[in-house]
């Protein structure tokens, strides 16, 4: 009688351990989108709570220049979150490579996503798979609708015209033309070369020359958009050289600039914070009825940790991430951050609509550097953060940048020397 | 009855009371200093593992133009961070101890706490204030300089090439100028009033008391300053990290030994870290701080001569 007692009591106790344990996988998100944390916390985790109420989610972000060297010391340290969230390309290729990241190759949900999507995600060669594609995002510039119609001013399409509206808000003098700064570097280089270079080196078929060794750094479509970066110190605000991103963000959206070189992700912010019309036109040509290109670069993808003990509920999450309801909530909680699964996907903002839209006008490309080019020392990215600035701040010429680049690439990427 | 008096027993009390600080700094300074030493005589091999390669990572990084171009100027911005502080910060702390230590100064108190509060601050508090005062967009300093019709004269300092580090080592000045004033002040007030009273009879007063009889007994304080400097700016990293971000920009114009070795030693954005070249240049500035710590030890202190009141 009393062992039989003991026996189900030791039972019962078993069961309503494993029943408290199934309740309590909690998988942490690791992610440098601090910016979304009220998104995820409001919409994103209770839509999937509701629906896998075994498993919890909670969203840690953590600044995003500090993102990758703090994910990689807590991988390595084995204290990094269940979910990782996937810079493209090397970065995460290195921790997968490294036995970080779980292969995901054989995920139900990767069938939803196109083979570029997958790109930034997957081994050279291609055959694995590593982190789900989230998002991309487009480059262009936004304006001030309202600034432009006072001043009686039409989206430019061609270099020329962009120059023309940028000299006639120059004349008129109530707004800075454009809202850019170099202390940053980076907007130099992203918001600024990678935005209106496609356009000169023709996207992808230029960017895969680069890779291929057969363009250079130092040819023409490569230092042509320098020369026009070059142009636009004198459209930029007084004191540029220190101005930093936060500065120019709040230059444009207090109504002080009339342009701002974007990445869409700025959709979200800049509807919170102007009270002006915006619209957006992509990087201008050089003649007119070119074809045009954008930079349409992935962006973010999500990953599973390898070393984390919930497995099985990390991938319940990640193939969630390929549905149509996800794709839905997160492409209109988080304008501008464009969803990659080949889900019908309906935006309410007509801001980040019109950046969508380029999709069929213009051919895609994504950043020139990202892929194979920034794996050496010197790293040619951050090199073209510098360069790009250089350029602008007039401490470089246009040619001086390219042929630092090159030779910095040439350095250590066999196929350059 | 001999033997037991000379054979006196193990004296553990000094072990007990040694051994907190022992394990303490052995654990926390001593074991990561050889990690350290230790790592930058490895590299990461293809296949992701470490293989000992000997002295190869000083070889890259003094004979590599890359890296050495890249060292020299650091260790260059550095040296020029710290000349500016040994020119600004010391004799500027030195002239505030004097001015606070004559006794007809009135809120003497007040001056001292007021400027020695900077020096409590985070360094991202002092980063941020400064780099709003300095901004041309919304700083006070382009109003303000606009107000007293020098308004040409303001430029863009931090972001322009020639003068972003001296800006930043004048920031820098301004929060630690305390530090050496403290010293300073305190080594002014033990200097007893028997060689004050003794230098007056003899007619040395005012100023020429200052240079002639309170400086010479000031020395050592003055050489303790330099080298507490010395090691905190060759160590200095925060205020490059807050204000210019880890590419100490512009063009790499602000980059110190500390920035530097965050870049190696972490990475940064697409550039991936590389631990065992990061060693590297904390060995190498270990050295530097050792070499700077030894001179000043051997050549500069033992000469100083003391004065026993």
């Amino acid at each position: 009688m009393t062992a039989r007692k003991t026996t189900f009591a030791a039972a019962a106790f078993l069961l309503s351990g494993t029943a408290l344990m199934a309740q309590d996988v909690t998988l942490t998100i690791e992610s440098w989108r601090n910016d979304d944390i009220s998104i995820w916390r409001n919409q994103i985790i209770p839509a999937f709570e509701a629906e896998y109420p075994g498993i919890k989610l909670d969203f840690q972000p953590t600044a995003p220049a500090q993102y990758n060297s703090a994910l990689n010391s807590k991988l390595d340290a084995g204290t990094a979150g269940d979910i990782v969230t996937c810079r493209a390309f090397d970065a995460s290729l290195a921790l997968f490579q490294n036995g970080q990241l779980a292969d995901l190759t054989e995920l139900d949900g990767m069938a939803n996503y196109s083979d570029v999507a997958k790109s930034a995600w997957s081994t050279d060669d291609g055959s694995q798979q590593f982190c789900v594609p989230m998002a991309s995002v487009i480059h262009g510039f936004i304006y001030n609708a309202d600034a432009f119609e006072e001043l009686g001013l039409e989206e430019p399409e061609t270099v020329d015209e962009f120059f023309a509206v940028l000299d006639a808000i120059a004349e008129d003098g109530s707004y800075i033309p454009m809202a850019m700064g170099v202390n940053d570097q980076w907007e130099a280089a992203t918001m600024g070369y990678a935005n209106i270079g496609p356009n000169y080196w023709n996207g992808e078929e230029g960017r895969n020359a680069l890779i291929a060794g057969e363009a250079k750094l130092t040819d023409a479509e490569f230092v042509a958009p320098f020369e026009q970066l070059a142009r636009w110190s004198d459209y930029l605000g007084r004191g540029f050289e220190s101005q930093s991103y936060p500065d120019s963000q709040n230059l444009f959206t207090l109504g002080r600039a009339a342009i701002f070189p974007a990445g869409s992700w700025e959709i979200a912010g800049f509807r919170t914070q102007a009270d002006f019309e915006m619209g957006a036109f992509p990087p201008p040509v050089q003649n007119a009825g070119d074809t045009c290109y954008i930079s349409d670069h992935t962006d973010m993808g999500m990953g599973l940790n390898a070393a984390s003990p919930h497995q099985e509920a990390g991938r319940t999450f990640l193939n969630w991430l390929g549905s149509s309801e996800f794709a839905n909530l997160f492409a209109n909680a988080v304008p501008g951050f464009f969803p990659l699964s080949n889900a019908d996907v309906s935006l309410d903002d007509p801001l980040a609509q019109e950046f969508i839209s380029w999709r069929g006008e213009c051919e895609s490309s994504i950043r020139p550097f990202h892929q194979i080019l920034s794996r050496g020392t010197p790293n040619l990215s951050n090199e073209s953060w510098g360069t790009s600035a250089n350029v602008i701040r007039g401490g470089q010429t246009p040619e001086e940048a390219g042929a630092q680049m090159q030779e910095g690439l040439a350095s250590w990427y066999e196929p350059q020397q | 009855m001999s033997d037991r008096a000379q054979k006196r027993p193990f004296r553990w009390h000094i072990v007990v009371f040694l051994a907190p600080a022992v394990l303490i700094y052995t654990a926390i300074m001593i074991i990561p200093l050889f990690g350290t030493l230790n790592l930058s005589l490895f590299a990461r091999a293809e296949d992701g593992t470490r293989v000992f390669v000997g002295l190869q990572n000083f070889r890259t990084l003094f004979g590599d133009d890359r890296w050495s171009d890249a060292f020299w100027n650091a260790t260059g911005n550095n040296l020029w961070f710290f000349v500016i502080h040994m020119l600004v910060q010391n004799p500027i702390g030195i002239a505030l101890a004097a001015i606070l230590s004559t006794p007809k100064l009135r809120f003497a108190a007040f001056y001292r706490t007021a400027i020695f509060i900077p020096a409590i601050l985070s360094f991202v508090i002092v980063g941020f204030v400064w780099k709003l005062i300095l901004s041309p967009l919304w700083g006070v300093a382009p109003t303000f300089m606009d107000a007293l019709g020098l308004g040409d004269w303001f430029a863009p300092w931090l972001g322009l090439e020639r003068s972003a580090l001296t800006t930043l080592a004048l920031i820098s000045v301004w929060q630690f100028v305390g530090i050496p004033m403290m010293l300073m002040y305190a080594a002014l007030l033990s200097i007893p009033d028997e060689v004050l009273e003794a230098a007056e009879m003899d007619g040395i007063t005012g100023a020429s008391q200052f240079w002639k009889i309170k400086l010479p007994l000031l020395l050592p304080t003055i050489g303790i300053i330099s080298i507490l400097t010395f090691v905190g700016n060759f160590n200095a990293f925060d205020l490059i990290y807050v204000t210019q971000g880890a590419l100490a920009g512009p063009n790499f114009t602000t980059d110190i030994l500390g920035s530097y070795l965050f870049r190696t030693f972490f990475g940064f954005q697409l550039q991936l870290g590389d631990p065992n070249m990061g060693a590297t240049v904390a060995t190498v500035m270990f050295a530097i701080i050792l070499v700077g710590v030894s001179i000043y030890l051997f050549g500069v202190q033992t000469r100083l001569r003391r004065y026993q009141f």
